[in-house]
């Protein structure tokens, strides 16, 4: 016993003289904790994950991008100009010269033909970005056109909204990648894209180092990158999924940038000082549709209820605060045709007499299915079971795993669902899946969110396709800002929030910004 | 927690012991059918194992095609890959594709991490190895030998504190005790460093030989990275370890009251034995054996039940990995981890079942 105890004080004494592992974070490297586990594979044509859009939006350059701090403005980058003919119908873009890929190769408009071949060929999920201008695998190769290294021009199918289509192209799955570099791993005739799932071939700021799921991902500097040398050499981002654990390592300054934290945690540390806080609304929506198959939701008057009976102000101030603002548009807000328009608040002798008027003055039952991963989706369906509860109706809380309340809503099983929808690029249309749904029946050729709630209206539908066509801006804007207020009464669905992306981080690391989108959340500024 | 080697146990008590009269030739038969009669109850366990997980992942609600081709595919997109992977095919042959595959050791692509499973499994089993190794021997070193004085000790205050500790370890929540861990000894101490294996700028620095960084930073000499994993390993490893102790100190306490109450005992302590040689030779030798399962059975459930010690830690093992391959419906890492988990299982008591014998002298 003696000898155990000797043994646990030896023990003891080597966990005190335990060199404390406190050393700082070098100053050449950004340390960021965030939860990026969504992260699935990093090929461009095929990424649609949050995480994956602000690294590949970091690796690679688009022909055009959104500028981070005005997102009515675009701005030039693999092209340095572009016009589009009398017709509407084709594009030339002109290259800057001199850019390389982080392989050494030279960027020509071989690569920009390449990469857009590429989306439209693989015809991964972002596809239909590509195929929605007419470009499609079957005829890329009459659309699509190097004209010398540094011209590139492309042929659409019907004469778009120009904002719409170079909106279009600032999307990160537009990003141009090297086709020698590709043309060497590819197997099968796969464009590359098993060796891109987990590597990179861009000509971007930073050059992907590693990328372990769930533990680490390095970017380093590219110094021949044309917009200038980053000021880091190194970024790591390392997926801390545990709030609390995210606020004990920045406390503890083993790193700089926490992105997860709650508002319980920013307030702990806001209070304790010596740390930065910084926001920025983003793109992504958090709503409830509303599912017509369910006899009481296909009356407009039950629905028009329920969306008297949502306490907006109230959760955005307990739950939600910091990470949700209220908007009750089909529209972010930084968005072409976008009007401030939230005409609802929790009104529940209103939403009474509605039900009655509607012939359910004594309640009926409903349930909702939402992921149990998000707490704060499960506080806002609790705060709805009791509003509802006020005017009779029942609602029953089915909390899920994300893909199984997924597969659900997709396949129009729900009553209510709960959940968050991002845009793919930044342009009205991208959201007219809230609106435009052409074919009901149970098995269209396209599903959009209003087709996931069995909603058709045919008129709206044919106006959000007038607006794809609308060449003049400021007719496309008053267009939207006119369909949005004719479409709040009616529609599906309850628009609630806008996601809010929230970032706390150590004062000596400079120019940190988070963009309105993933993708415009750029690291070639920061500093330490 | 179940105890599948309790059944093994009055398995290998059935056998009778081998007389001096039996010939060599029986004896080698005998053997030749008991290792026959294992390696086909292990192939059983094996096959009924990966029929249950194909089962039961089928029979998830979640769209698997969903985790591949994301929310926003089209149609045409959704089917063309359900027919690449074979989805379309009848339940049946897809589990004789899956069974075949899994034999030649390929568990097929992990949607999430776009890898081969087994790549990923290779990477996250050490971590976890790792983690529960450390774990069982602080629970083991710390847990035996206080069991075995609060049972010679019996109702002492020691006694009583360990029965508080046990309390504790079976009721307060692994997730609250490591955050509390990590305030306390990692933010305000500074004793240990934080979550993770390892700290970022040493990333990479050994050659992976085993995956587990502390055997590889052995290997390559590199006491840097060494030093720096233990002080990344001991919190969530002690924390593993006391849960285990609860459980291994309690077992040793109550099988060696058992014998401390033993005839045998009391005889060669009035022969004026020596206080120490009568614990420790003659009681503790004699619950060696059931202490071996019991140690094996807290190892294996380390294995598969340290998910929340490994997310609030941010450790990249199997456990976290299973979980986050369930919530998005990745059925191919899903099967993989849990085949991988259970062959462990299985492999664990085996090897009790092993030591079993070897310390056991009827059981030779």
């Amino acid at each position: 016993m003696k000898k155990f105890l000797a043994a646990l004080a030896i023990g003891a004494g080597l966990a005190l003289t335990m060199p404390a592992a406190h050393a700082a974070t070098p100053d050449d490297t950004l340390i960021e904790a965030w939860r990026f586990d969504d992260m699935i594979s990093l090929d461009p044509a095929e990424m649609y994950e949050i995480s994956t859009y602000e690294l590949v939006g970091n690796v690679y350059v688009t022909l055009v991008s959104i500028d981070p701090h005005d997102t009515s403005h675009i701005l030039p980058r693999v092209a340095e100009s572009w016009s589009a003919s009398d017709d509407g119908l084709t594009y030339t873009f002109k290259l800057r010269a001199g850019q390389k890929f982080h392989s050494g190769n030279a960027l020509t408009a071989a690569d920009v033909v390449y990469s857009f071949q590429r989306l439209a060929a693989l015809d991964l999920a972002p596809a239909f970005l590509i195929t929605d201008l007419g470009i499609s695998k079957e005829n890329m190769n009459d659309t699509l056109k190097a004209v010398d290294d540094l011209t590139f021009q492309f042929k659409v199918d019907k004469p778009y909204a120009p904002s719409y289509v170079i909106n279009v192209l600032s999307a990160s799955n537009f990003a141009i990648v090297d086709s020698k570099l590709l043309k060497s791993h590819e197997t099968n005739g796969d464009w590359g894209n098993g060796w891109l799932k987990t590597n990179s071939a861009g000509s971007g700021p930073f050059i992907l180092k590693s990328w372990k799921p769930d533990e680490t991902l390095v970017l380093e500097a590219n110094p021949d990158y044309y917009g200038g040398k980053p000021k880091l050499k190194r970024i790591v981002w390392r997926n801390i999924a545990e709030e609390s654990a995210q606020r004990l390592l920045l406390e503890s300054g083993d790193v700089d940038i926490a992105r997860n934290l709650s508002a319980d945690q920013l307030d702990g540390l806001r209070k304790k000082g010596g740390f930065e806080v910084t926001s920025t609304p983003q793109s992504t929506s958090l709503y409830i549709g509303m599912n017509l198959k369910n006899k009481y939701l296909a009356d407009p008057k039950v629905r028009e209820a329920i969306r008297y009976l949502v306490d907006y102000q109230g959760l955005e101030k307990t739950a939600l605060r910091e990470r949700y603002v209220t908007n009750q548009t089909f529209l972010p807000s930084s968005f072409l045709g976008y009007v401030d328009s939230n005409p609802y608040k929790l009104d529940v002798a209103k939403a009474k007499s509605l039900l009655a008027e509607a012939g359910y003055a004594d309640g009926f039952e409903l349930s909702i299915d939402l992921a149990s991963t998000f707490q704060e989706r499960m506080d806002i369906a609790q705060s709805l079971q009791g509003t509802l509860a006020q005017v009779g109706i029942k609602l029953k809380i089915l909390s899920e795993d994300a893909k199984t309340a997924l597969t659900n809503y997709r396949a129009r099983k729900h009553d209510l669902y709960l959940g968050t929808w991002g845009v793919d690029y930044f342009d009205p249309n991208t959201n007219m899946v809230f609106v435009a749904n052409s074919d009901n029946s149970d098995d269209p050729a396209s599903k959009p969110l209003s087709w996931r709630n069995s909603w058709i209206d045919p008129d709206m539908t044919a106006k959000a396709q007038a607006l794809l066509m609308e060449r003049d801006d400021a007719k496309r804007k008053t267009g939207y800002q006119d369909l949005i207020k004719a479409w709040q009464p009616v529609s599906p669905f309850a628009m609630l929030y806008q996601e809010v992306q929230v970032a706390a981080y150590l004062p000596k690391v400079k120019n940190f910004f988070l963009g309105p989108s993933a993708e415009t959340t750029l690291y070639l500024d920061v500093s330490k | 927690m179940s105890k599948p080697s309790a059944a093994s146990a009055t398995e290998t008590d059935a056998i009778p012991p081998a007389t001096s009269g039996a010939s060599s030739h029986q004896r080698a038969r005998r053997l030749l059918l008991a290792g026959w009669e294992t390696l086909i109850s292990v192939a059983a366990t094996f096959f009924g194992l990966l029929f249950i997980t194909f089962v039961i992942g089928r029979l998830m609600p979640a769209d698997p095609l969903l985790a591949i081709v994301g929310e926003r595919a089209s149609e045409e997109t959704y089917n063309r890959i359900r027919e690449e992977l074979g989805l379309n095919l009848p339940i049946w042959r897809q589990f004789l594709i899956y069974a075949w595959d899994v034999v030649r050791g390929d568990f097929g692509m992990s949607v999430l991490t776009a890898r081969p499973v087994s790549e990923d499994l290779l990477r996250v089993f050490p971590a976890t190895a790792e983690l529960s190794i450390v774990g069982i021997f602080i629970g083991v070193v710390a847990g035996v030998p206080l069991g075995v004085w609060a049972a010679v000790y019996r109702n002492s205050f020691l006694d009583h504190v360990m029965r508080v500790l046990g309390l504790v370890g079976y009721s307060v929540p692994i997730f609250w005790l490591g955050i509390m861990g990590l305030l306390v000894f990692y933010l305000e101490l500074q004793w240990v460093a934080g979550p993770g294996r390892l700290e970022v700028y040493l990333d990479g620095q050994v050659p992976t030989v085993t995956g587990m960084i502390l055997v590889d930073s052995l290997i390559a000499g590199d006491w840097e990275v060494f030093n720096n994993a233990l002080s990344h390993i001991i919190l969530p490893a002690s924390l593993l370890g006391y849960y285990s102790l609860a459980y291994i100190s309690r077992m040793t306490r109550s099988l060696m009251l058992e014998q401390l109450n033993q005839d045998y005992l009391l005889t060669a302590r009035i022969k004026g034995m020596r206080q120490s040689r009568l614990i420790w030779r003659h009681a503790f030798g004699n619950i060696l054996v059931p202490l071996i399962t019991v140690i094996a059975l807290s190892f294996a459930g380390l294995l598969e039940g340290s998910v929340l010690t490994e997310t609030v830690f941010a450790w990249p093992g199997i456990g976290r990995y299973i979980t986050n391959a369930l919530l998005n419906a990745d059925m191919n890492a899903v099967l993989g981890g849990t085949i991988v988990v259970g062959t462990v299982f299985v492999g664990v008591n085996l090897l009790s079942d092993v030591l079993y014998r070897i310390v056991d002298p009827r059981a030779r």
